[in-house]
């Protein structure tokens, strides 16, 4: 039964990633936003497994240690945005967030381990 | 020329991503988890931060890309490890098949 599962798993993994890879987009922009599209869609997958463990983490380190993955994954959204939209304060947004994403995960880590703010 | 290496580093940048994600899902420990998921991803984001400098060239925007690389390579092992730590000292047990457990053995447990 488990090894089912894990064939499952893997069979819709490859046919999104190979879906994402190949299925023909309409585009009008040129090459770069072809790509660049591909390539964001390709990192909301990666997004979508981080929130898959943070549905069904076992306990709460789990949860924590998937929310800073995903806190540096939208680092990386936000600077695939920037290239096509041709705004450029979206690389801002990304550093605003890294900041914010550090201070919340020390925080949080000094919560768990039972401790108070001042070390 | 330039486009053709941002993009070649964006790719690299993405399958680490990819990994790295896929790492958290299938390990099963926080500690495997946190092993798999902290260096994969850094070094993806960072590679997407790298092919975005080379994109934009020495302008305002690639500058940015530059401080955001620095400022995410610097952080993401404190938060790292600060996790680990926290998850040890919490009462996190490591896997069954785990070999060796240093840190337990070095507090004189």
């Amino acid at each position: 039964m488990k090894i089912l599962r894990y064939i499952s798993g893997l069979i819709v993994l490859a046919v999104i990633v190979a879906l994402n890879i190949f299925y023909p987009l309409p585009s009008m922009l040129g090459w770069q936003s072809d790509f660049l599209t591909r390539a964001f869609l390709l990192l909301l997958v990666s997004a979508v497994l981080c929130l898959f463990r943070i549905l069904r983490g076992p306990t709460a380190a789990d949860r924590a240690v998937a929310i800073d993955m995903l806190g540096i994954l939208i680092v990386g959204f936000c600077a695939i945005l920037s290239i096509p939209t041709g705004r450029d304060w979206y690389i801002d947004v990304g550093i605003a967030w890294a900041l914010q994403s550090f201070i919340g995960i020390m925080a949080l880590a000094k919560f768990m381990e039972g401790k108070d703010f001042d070390e | 020329m330039n486009e053709w290496i941002g993009g070649t580093l964006i790719v690299i940048g993405l399958v680490f991503d990819f990994l790295g994600c896929l790492g958290l899902v299938r390990f099963p420990d926080v500690y495997t988890r946190l092993q798999a998921a902290a260096k994969c991803i850094t070094v993806g984001t960072c590679g997407i931060l790298l092919g975005l400098f080379i994109f934009k060239g020495f302008s305002a925007t690639g500058i940015k890309a530059l401080l955001c690389l620095a400022f995410i390579i610097l952080t993401a092992p404190v938060s790292a490890h600060a996790l680990a730590r926290s998850a040890y000292r919490s009462g996190v047990k490591p896997w069954g098949g785990t070999v060796i457990d240093e840190y337990d053995r070095g507090r004189g447990g």
